[in-house]
């Protein structure tokens, strides 16, 4: 029979909100496990100094270790059957996991927008490439570009010179004077400005702002770029992209939490539309590590009981949410990155839908089941993003399972059962 | 793009005439075919679909065009369906996904075998190619069947089409020969040459055809249709796990069972190298969930049969209705009270088949021209269970 657990508190993501909520909650003395489908706890997003995690998440992992937490690695969601239930999957077995309170920190992916040419080889998501680096791929003296938009780009950018790379250039869509704008305003934010310095004193000199991919060329795989400023093109091995962060909402979807303007709606203290579920970190806005961490404690507060204790955070909170406020009006993408994409431009790329069949449909449902845009082994999670900024269509409805799962695992609650 | 619809209303503010030669309500690959055949005799044909094209029933359905022996009447419009799918292959546009397939019965054991013999007669007397299969011909075709099934019955000239892009197909063949659409608006009312709008917008027609299909009751009152929910598995890529529709020959016991809720098993290899698995059916009104503990059976039936199906990753699970009459047959054909209101609808699990025949008899009907196969077992009125 299919394993089952029980929590008081369950936490679905161990990035920066989720380990803040189970420390929390666990604080209490309540019982709690966190889910992560990585291996390790730590989070997606900020493996800014890739090899290692940044030094407040590290520390965050350790005192996860002492907690008492439970720590279910390698799980993934797959679905919410019922009130109180999730299913989880390993690579070989299926769990079920009760809960009372729910917590879905269930963080964001990097935004991926179609222009001619990003399908091909070595064009990639910033993410990707990170990771790609860190698993062993040599970039000592590789030409580089890094295109999009956001503060990820110079993170990563110095990271990879510091790896040999030869970064060609570091392409920010933002204008001059939104940044300029920002960065008047970050007094208020020592921390960041102590950690952004060094990073825009190493690459600063990269930076073109107001600039953006127009296409990138090849022929069996990417050998240059071309920018919407320049005459010219640059000559590279590789793109990283980032156009920054959209909210993973399948499950807070599945679950049937109200989402507003693409974001899972919360009030203060973190509780979403349903009943003992609540939500932190980048699902409710994108916002940072520091949102993160204060919402993920807001969250494990209010799950074990300690609302007074959560009230007491709120300045913080605040405080960081006027930081991600600003943030959005720096990088908020230009209207151009709209006109990209030509005919031919692939949006779907699992299901190799082009921007030609795509145009026209005002309902994203029917664009879907005429064209299959979305229905491939990613079920939207690239395209769903780009074609919502691309056309405007709406959340599609989220269906089980979650991602891809053996039929064994579908037929796992009977096992044993039928003849 | 021949397959792509509009998404609009056709028409800005008033340039559309509100009398037409007939009214199409419903947007699914039947009220498509409809709207195809009328298109060819009537100039002026209108369809209203509140919702995308083939973006209900239509998009729930497999898609398996199957010549069915159930009852006389049922082979002959799934016969003469066949027939008219087969005629427009060749102008279909590639994104229909048309497959020769065929049909493998599959046979569980030497009891489910004893009827094989009987069905091959039946299918060949009556024109239709049938192989009877024994266990080891089977496995030689499909090898991913487990051992020791008793045979199988295969049926050549089945075949597998994608049901959107069809409907999409049939209704922008239509609008070439004039046919117009008005998309995202209910009709409210229909009967006496006449279709309301939610809106508030009336249109006249000679004809007005309901082909909402489950919920052509709600237009319609009185029609005995009612939705039986079911559930189809869609898997990742795997080109050449299976190569037929294989179906258990169990299957009509399922779709016969009225009263509880029943799983078969029916597989169907996509022209994109997924896997389509059903089947479920159910009556639990709209409620569009999706019941764990009935796919789980479902998985577990197909897995009685295609043991390697469990090692496949599930992508996507969905439910839809179809539109469920007492005796099994569509109703297609005049009101008895109103000759101008023209029912096509309630075509169970076979209205991608029969939605070509559905098209035909109706357009028939309203042209005054005789049918090629009797419309008398579908007309409005005769349901009632056998």
């Amino acid at each position: 029979m299919t394993e089952s657990r029980h929590f008081d508190v369950l936490v679905v993501g161990a990035g920066p909100a989720g380990m803040a909520a189970a420390i929390t909650a666990a604080s209490g003395g309540a019982k709690v496990g966190i889910v992560d489908e990585n291996p390790q706890p730590g989070g997606q997003i900020f493996r800014a100094k890739v090899g290692k995690l940044a030094p407040e998440v590290a520390k965050s992992v350790e005192k996860l270790a002492a907690s008492g937490v439970e720590l279910l690695n390698g799980l993934t969601i797959v679905d919410a059957p019922q009130p109180g239930v999730l299913m989880g999957a390993t690579h070989k077995s299926m769990i079920i996991l009760k809960y009372s309170k729910l917590i879905l920190a269930v963080g964001a992916r990097e935004l991926f927008l179609p222009f001619p040419g990003w399908t091909l080889p070595n064009v990639m998501g910033i993410g990707g490439l990170q990771a790609l680096v860190k698993s062993g791929l040599d970039v000592r003296g590789k030409r580089i570009v890094l295109s999009g938009s956001g503060p990820l780009l110079i993170a990563v950018g110095a990271y990879l010179k510091e790896y040999g790379a030869e970064v060609m250039a570091i392409v920010e869509q933002a204008s001059t004077a939104n940044l300029a704008r920002f960065a008047a305003g970050m007094a208020k934010y020592p921390s960041k400005i102590k950690q952004g310095t060094p990073l825009i004193f190493g690459v600063g000199r990269l930076i073109q702002r107001g600039a953006w991919v127009e296409s990138a060329h090849g022929k069996d795989k990417l050998e240059s770029v071309k920018l919407n400023k320049s005459v010219g093109s640059i000559q590279c091995e590789y793109l990283g992209c980032s156009f920054g962060f959209v909210p993973n909402l399948e499950l807070p979807m599945l679950i049937g939490c109200q989402v507003v303007d693409g974001f899972v709606k919360v009030d203060s203290l973190q509780n979403t539309s349903i009943a003992n579920v609540f939500c932190a970190g980048e699902p409710t806005g994108i916002g940072g590590i520091e949102l993160s961490v204060v919402e993920g404690k807001i969250a494990g507060f209010t799950a074990s009981g300690h609302t007074e204790r959560a009230q007491v955070l709120m300045p913080e909170k605040q405080k960081w949410q006027a930081f991600s406020r600003a943030l959005d009006q720096a990088f908020a993408l230009r209207e151009e990155l709209r006109g990209l994409v030509e005919p031919e431009t692939i949006v779907c790329r699992c299901e190799d839908v082009r921007h030609r069949q795509l145009k026209g449909y005002d309902c994203g449902r029917e664009a879907k089941l005429h064209t299959r845009c979305g229905m491939g082994p990613c079920q939207g999670r690239v395209c769903g993003a780009s074609t919502r900024f691309l056309y405007g269509w709406e959340h599609g409805t989220v269906r089980p399972p979650l991602v891809p799962v053996p039929l064994a695992g579908l037929a796992n609650e009977e096992q044993g059962k039928t003849k | 793009m021949p397959s792509k619809t509009s998404h609009h209303n056709d028409h800005g503010g008033g340039s559309l005439s509100t009398k037409f030669d007939a009214i199409v309500v419903g947007g699914g690959i039947v009220g498509c075919a409809c709207a195809y055949y009328l298109s060819q005799s009537f100039q002026r044909v209108l369809v209203i679909e509140p919702g995308p094209i083939g973006g209900a029933s239509t998009a729930a359905g497999m898609g398996h065009i199957v010549v069915m022996d159930d009852s006389p009447a049922q082979f002959a419009l799934t016969y003469y369906s066949q027939q008219l799918w087969t005629g427009l292959v060749s102008q279909m546009p590639a994104d229909c996904e048309y497959r020769p397939t065929g049909t493998m019965w599959v046979a569980a054991d030497d009891e489910e075998f004893s009827h094989v013999e009987g069905k091959r007669k039946f299918y060949e007397s009556n024109g239709v190619k049938a192989e009877v299969l024994s266990p080891a011909e089977l496995a030689k075709a499909e090898p991913q069947l487990r051992d020791g099934l008793a045979g199988g019955l295969r049926i050549p000239s089945d075949s597998v089409i994608y049901p959107v892009t069809a409907a999409g197909w049939l209704l922008s063949e239509a609008k070439r020969n004039g046919a117009e659409l008005i998309q995202g608006k209910r009709a409210t009312k229909m009967g006496q040459r006449s279709v309301h709008l939610e809106d508030g917008t009336q249109f006249e027609a000679d004809f007005v055809i309901n082909a909402a299909g489950g919920h052509a009751p709600l237009l319609t009152p009185g029609l005995p249709i009612e939705p039986r929910k079911g559930h189809l598995v869609i898997t990742d890529r795997y080109p050449g796990f299976v190569h037929h529709q294989l179906i258990e020959l169990g299957y009509l016991k399922s779709a016969h069972e009225m009263s509880s809720e029943s799983v078969a098993f029916n597989a169907q290899p996509r022209a994109t190298g997924q896997i389509l698995l059903g089947s479920s059916r159910q009556f639990v009104g709209w409620n569009s969930e999706v019941d764990r503990k009935l796919v789980t059976k479902m998985v577990n039936r197909a897995a009685e049969y295609l043991p390697g199906i469990q090692q496949l990753s599930g992508i996507r699970i969905w439910t839809g209705f179809r539109a469920t009459t007492p005796n099994k047959l569509p109703i297609i054909g005049a009101m008895p009270e109103d000759p101008s209101l023209l029912i096509a609808a309630g075509h169970e699990g076979l209205g991608i088949t029969t939605s070509l025949a559905t098209g035909k008899l109706i357009a028939d009907w309203a042209s005054g021209s005789k049918s090629v196969i009797d419309p008398a077992p579908y007309i409005p009125g005769g349901h009632h269970e056998h």
